[in-house]
């Protein structure tokens, strides 16, 4: 898709998972938007991008339900921009290659092309500049691997977090390497999703940092629930929240 | 998943995570691979360079691969290697044991070979009490333990040399040593008196070229190359992938076999096989004799997609990157390809039936396919066969079997509230509220076995901005 600048208006993908557990990050990333002065549009009629069902092994579940997002976006030349890369790569990736037979490809195409992961469209084709209000932070970066390696966006949303003046970015050990989420496999091998669980809780703690801040709300959910269980002080944050909360945005 | 099934895989993993000492070898040796592969391809265009290369020449030979093959075997039947066709594990085991008893072998050597341990041959040949000899260091030393390979190339990355020196103390006699050198002494003294004896060597077989007829055999120790030179009889097996189609599409391969493998310029020993000993000659095996196993490849062949799993030069880089491999090691897949490589490619040669547990033993993250020299797209492939473990309309053997009604019926009902928009905000509040308060059972008792629950939002995003837009 070809984008025209100024860019006016976007659509916002919510995803499940923000929109069921995490609905401030949902609306942070939307501000995120607004702020830069674009119209954004959260179309009612979205549900998910499909992904868990294709993660599972259930193409055929996840086939119907990415049609059914094609009547949530319906404007051509409208971006989507979603605050998470795995359903961000989804829809790029993985709908282009399922519908590669199908009558409705174009259509699907059209769609795929249209999506963006939140930092790389605030950084990128918004290019925003953040003027950092907060007190001096030492927080670390987790990067999901969707970001890292489906789309190469990891990069620009810590390029958004250097943009902060007064938050320190630690290194964190082992920051390329899976949290151990992996949906369905979080649930069929318990014990392996937990052992790589704990060993990144531990490069956390390493990094002694105050918060960690991810991209994703897959690897929130997985991070911030093993910090819970084990009664660590160290919040997990999505950037969308984190940086909104920097640049002197109201409590959401 | 109400019916608690024994899951072999899973008790599997638990007890190698409870082994505390062999992950942290494991995470040591698979780190020390990594960085030297790093050093060794520093320059990213060089190894994308070569990386393109190799996915071409593999892609090409496999879709030309039954005439490589026919081409190969005139080859290499004018050079003198005798080729014998197999089409299961047990007919080439089978194939081997007849030619051993034939020269009255009795003295079996053997290189690393892989595929042997895919057709099980050590077992095979143990039952009809012939005692084939492991001859590279590390097999070596986990046949005295008699243990399957925990990796494709190092097959005990998961013991330390005290491990070694302990066994060596209790198996060979030698005094407790724990320095490597030593040990490496130790395993050559029993070794050599094995290579003198030695009528049969057996090994596997890394490249085999078509234009020429020969077999290429790659490795550090000498030894292959010993097995397959002192023996009066050498007998090679390998999988039919293993063809290309020229001398010239051998050294990108090379390049990336050795450096993705150990991070070296070039391996220690190419061997390059073209026949037995001449009339002329001194030395040499006088028979040279080639299995070729196909084990289901010529039905993975004749899928596009995931065909790609052939292009496979063993390498063990996936395994290297691997954060599920790092952390179980090779052995608990029970598979003789561990590793990412091994869950798509095990599941199709021994049917989803029997393996369909392998490709969920991922999270996906895609580490195993940035590694892979050959541009193996693991990942897509692992999502593949997780599809084809459900569809009725599968063409892996096995498909379809891994269908649970339970199961099913949840994804149906996730996909009717996922394309009804009205259903979606229904279910979607309902279920935000019903699991605030659900018990911990099935799914969420997994969940929580190192999490706490997830907390549901009170209001959900739909709600938030539905009244979001009505007060505008």
């Amino acid at each position: 898709m070809q984008i025209s600048f100024p860019v006016k208006k976007a659509y916002f993908l919510g995803t499940c998972l923000a929109d069921m557990i995490y609905p401030e990050t949902g609306l942070a990333g939307m501000r995120l938007l607004e702020r830069e002065g674009v119209e954004t549009i959260f179309p009612l009629e979205q549900s998910c991008c499909g992904w868990p069902a294709y993660n599972a092994g259930y193409r055929r579940e996840a086939m119907a339900v990415a049609r059914a997002q094609l009547k949530a976006f319906p404007d051509p030349d409208c971006p989507i921009v979603a605050p998470s890369a795995s359903c961000a790569a989804m829809m790029r990736i993985q709908y282009p290659k399922l519908f590669e037979h199908e009558p409705d490809v174009h259509e699907m195409l059209q769609l795929a092309s249209r999506v963006y992961e939140l930092g790389d469209f605030l950084l990128n084709v918004l290019q925003v500049r953040y003027q950092d209000q907060g007190e001096p932070i030492r927080v670390t970066w987790h990067s999901s691997c969707h970001a890292l390696r489906d789309l190469d966006v990891a990069r620009h949303a810590k390029a958004l977090l250097r943009q902060l003046e007064n938050v320190e970015l630690a290194d964190l050990e082992g920051e390329e390497e899976c949290c151990g989420f992996g949906g369905i496999f979080s649930i069929r091998q318990p014990e392996l999703s937990a052992a790589m669980a704990y060993d990144k809780i531990e490069a956390i703690q390493n990094a002694q940092a105050a918060r960690v801040i991810v991209g994703e709300c897959g690897c929130m959910l997985n991070i911030a629930g093993v910090m819970d269980k084990l009664r660590i002080p160290i919040a997990c944050q999505h950037f969308a929240d984190f940086i909104w909360e920097r640049i002197g945005g109201e409590n959401v | 998943m109400s019916k608690r099934l024994p899951d072999p895989l899973r008790e599997r993993i638990q007890a190698a995570l409870l082994n505390e000492e062999q992950r942290a070898c494991r995470k040591r040796v698979l780190a020390d691979f990594r960085s030297r592969r790093e050093e060794r391809f520093a320059d990213a265009a060089e190894f994308a360079r070569l990386r393109a290369m190799a996915r071409e020449i593999k892609r090409r030979a496999l879709h030309m691969l039954p005439d490589l093959l026919q081409q190969f075997e005139e080859n290499a039947a004018k050079n003198g290697i005798m080729v014998h066709w197999a089409e299961t594990a047990g007919e080439a085991n089978e194939i081997i044991w007849t030619l051993i008893r034939k020269h009255g072998g009795k003295k079996i050597i053997k290189g690393k070979s892989m595929v042997s341990e895919e057709t099980g041959l050590n077992i095979n040949l143990t039952a009809k009490g012939a005692r084939p000899v492991e001859t590279e260091t590390g097999e070596f030393i986990r046949q005295l333990c008699n243990e399957p390979p925990a990796h494709v190339v190092s097959s005990i990355c998961h013991k330390s040399r005290q491990d070694v020196g302990r066994l060596f103390e209790k198996k060979l006699n030698s005094p407790y040593t724990d320095d490597i050198d030593r040990l490496c002494q130790s395993a050559q003294k029993v070794l050599r008196g094995h290579f003198r004896e030695a009528d049969i060597g057996i090994s596997g077989v890394n490249f085999a070229v078509a234009s020429s007829g020969a077999l290429v055999l790659v490795e550090n120790e000498g030894n292959v190359r010993m097995s397959s030179t002192l023996p009066d009889m050498h007998i090679a097996l390998m999988s039919l992938e293993k063809v290309i189609p020229d001398f010239s599409d051998l050294p990108p391969l090379l390049l990336l076999l050795s450096g993705s493998a150990t991070g070296q310029r070039a391996p220690a020993y190419v061997s390059v096989i073209r026949g037995p000993r001449g009339a002329q000659e001194k030395d040499g095996p006088r028979q040279v004799h080639l299995v070729i196993l196909d084990n289901g490849r010529s039905r993975i062949l004749a899928d596009r997609e995931l065909r790609q799993a052939l292009q496979c030069i063993r390498c063990g880089a996936c395994m290297n990157y691997c954060p599920v491999f790092g952390r179980i090691g090779g052995q608990a897949y029970g598979s003789p390809y561990p590793g990412p490589i091994g869950s798509v490619l095990w599941p199709q040669i021994q049917g989803l039936h029997r393996r369909g547990d392998l490709p969920f033993l991922s999270t996906l993250c895609g580490a195993c396919a940035e590694a892979c020299p050959a541009g193996i797209p693991l990942q897509s492939l692992l999502e593949r066969l997780r599809d084809e473990a459900h569809t009725s309309q599968g063409v892996v053997r096995g498909s379809g079997s891994a269908r649970r009604p339970g199961e099913s019926v949840f994804w149906r009902i996730w996909e009717l509230s996922h394309t009804r928009p009205v259903l979606n905000t229904l279910t979607g509040g309902i279920l935000g509220k019903f699991l605030r308060f659900a018990p911990r059972l099935g799914s969420l008792r997994a969940w929580t076995i190192c999490r706490s629950k997830p907390r549901f939002a009170r209001k959900n995003l739909h709600q938030m901005l539905r009244k979001r837009r009505n007060q505008k």
